[in-house]
């Protein structure tokens, strides 16, 4: 199964390397990142896999949040399902 | 990988234009519970229903975080109470709506509907049981719905329960004098009514319906005005058209991929996908804006029916080809007090009752939400009825009157959370009380003659 990690927001250094750690921490395997720096505005997507996460996936979309939160970032983590069904016939 | 701006088309979505799922309702059939024993009876209902839905509000909440889907509603209908009252007294019945009430309260849901009763043709000793308690039922009990059809395009109406059912919104109105007429906000009055709808006050599980089944209400009116707004005032109706069916299109996908997982996490069949635009008091919420953005000035001017004939009718065609299962009452919404743009307009006086009344005729679904002066006869209210429910008659479609006598011309009454505030609207004061007092069945229409 696979999730999507939007990130939007103020650029800064490490923004990857937070949204990593904290992937890497709860088992949750990168499989694709998209990104872009538009003058000063951050955008990232992140296509991982939770087939291997320690914990529930609402959990880690809380942790995510809360990252989001710390970092003044815009985090949503959401099942790729909802954008196949939306965009795809 | 989903493309960037799909991602972020259905996150703006979500987050800045109101896209959510507006309920999951489980219906459940009351069947086995048929008991004459009336205390019997309640114990059976409470324990199906907790039995069947305890873990309903959960699994909404489960999905709406793994999704990022809000869902606002989670509610259950049930068999129509009427069914179960043939045998026993109105005390019975009444016994029966503070079990429904108390069984939705333990769930955590906010409606629950089946109080209701179909009587198209006539009145069952049940159904005139359940109906004579509907006042009462509503005045002790703060979730429960409840609905009457009265008419079908098969049957033709049934004036009897047409002019009874005038009495009943207004004693509804008296007993929650105090409290805004609360009582008649959960109270529907039917033609042609569907017997899937997940949508409150008038859902119900109908008696073809599965032991228990999943029915999913879609919304997202912020959604199909933005779509709109983006088009620009540059381009022809035709592409409007187009814009709002892609858009009901995307809506109702995501609906038709929660039914399913709803469907199999409560091991429960799916049934339809309801294909509503659904407003709510909030802002960027509203079907008026919609009709604003194609290019009213205010809704209910001139050109208000045929924008939303237009508008109702690409959402189904945009909406259809995304779920496997459509049904309910699968159209726009147009109730007033719980929808910004429409109470602007009713305030304004853009928006008249004969206006909403010719609106109904190419939407779904009636006159909802309308709050009318506190001292309206109970005919007037009975007449008011009565053509709304003829032009579902008539053209083979569902109409509904959900009426709130309530205060004086001009007054705003306000309902709270989704069921919002409406100002009063006046109403001819010319009576219909004799053509009422007839009584007896208006003959069902040629067009009911398919076979």
């Amino acid at each position: 199964m696979k999730a999507v990690i939007s990130v939007t927001g103020c650029d800064a250094v490490g923004i990857i390397a937070k949204v990593s750690n904290v992937c890497a921490e709860y088992g949750v395997n990168i499989v694709d990142i998209s990104q872009t720096v538009l003058q000063q505005y951050f955008s990232m997507i992140m296509l991982v896999e939770i087939d291997s996460i320690t914990i529930p996936f609402a959990a880690f979309v809380d942790k995510m949040s809360e990252l989001g939160k710390e970092s003044h970032l815009d985090i949503h983590t959401m099942h790729e399902d909802i954008f196949n069904a939306m965009h795809r016939i | 990988m989903p493309s960037r701006n799909d991602i972020f088309e259905t996150i703006s979505m979500i987050r800045e234009e109101c896209l959510d799922i507006r309920t999951i309702t489980m219906g459940i059939s009351l069947f086995d519970c048929q008991c004459d024993d009336e205390k019997r009876l309640c114990s059976k209902i409470y324990d199906k229903i907790m039995f069947h839905a305890k873990e309903l509000v959960k699994t909404g909440q489960d999905i709406e975080k793994e999704y990022g889907i809000p869902i606002i509603n989670k509610r259950v209908s049930v068999t129509p109470v009427s069914l179960m009252c043939g045998g026993i007294s109105r005390d019975g019945a009444l016994d029966i709506a503070r079990t429904l009430d108390r069984a939705a309260s333990e769930l955590g849901i906010n409606f629950i509907g089946g109080y209701s009763a179909l009587v198209q043709k006539g009145f069952t000793n049940g159904a005139r049981t359940l109906i004579s308690a509907i006042p009462e039922a509503l005045a002790t009990t703060s979730r429960l719905c409840s609905s009457v059809n009265v008419a079908s395009t098969k049957a033709g109406i049934n004036m009897d329960a047409v002019a009874l059912m005038g009495k009943i919104i207004r004693q509804t109105a008296d007993l929650t004098a105090d409290n805004s007429a609360i009582g008649c906000a959960k109270l529907v009055v039917f033609a042609n009514v569907p017997e899937d709808n997940p949508f409150m006050a008038g859902a119900f599980h109908g008696i073809g319906e599965p032991e228990t089944v999943i029915n999913v209400g879609v919304s997202g009116p912020g959604v199909v005005a933005s779509a709109i707004r983006r088009a620009g005032k540059n381009v022809n109706l035709t592409e409007i058209a187009e814009t709002i069916k892609r858009t009901a299109f995307k809506i109702t996908r995501v609906g038709q991929l929660v039914a399913k997982l709803a469907s199999e996490r409560l091991n429960t069949p799916f049934g339809i996908v309801d294909l509503s635009l659904a407003p709510t008091p909030a802002i960027g919420d509203s079907v008026a804006h919609i009709l604003e953005e194609i290019g009213l000035e205010k809704c209910g001017c001139p050109g208000t029916t045929a924008a939303l004939a237009m508008l109702n009718d690409a959402v189904k065609k945009g909406g259809v080809m995304a779920s496997s299962h459509v049904g309910g009452l699968s159209g726009a919404f147009i109730p007033v007090s719980e929808d910004a743009g429409m109470i602007d307009a009713a305030r304004c006086g853009a928006l008249s009752l004969e206006k909403l009344e010719a609106m109904t005729a190419v939407c779904s679904v009636g006159l909802d939400m309308i709050a009318i002066p506190g001292d309206t006869p109970e005919e007037v209210i009975s007449g008011i009825i009565a053509d709304e429910i003829a032009i579902g008659v008539v053209n083979t479609k569902t109409t509904a009157v959900r009426l709130i006598p309530a205060g004086k011309e001009g007054d705003m009454i306000s309902f709270g959370g989704l069921l919002g505030e409406a100002p009063v609207i006046p109403v001819s004061r010319y009576s219909p009380a004799v053509m009422i007092n007839r009584g007896g069945r208006i003959p069902a229409p040629l067009q009911s003659l398919k076979n």
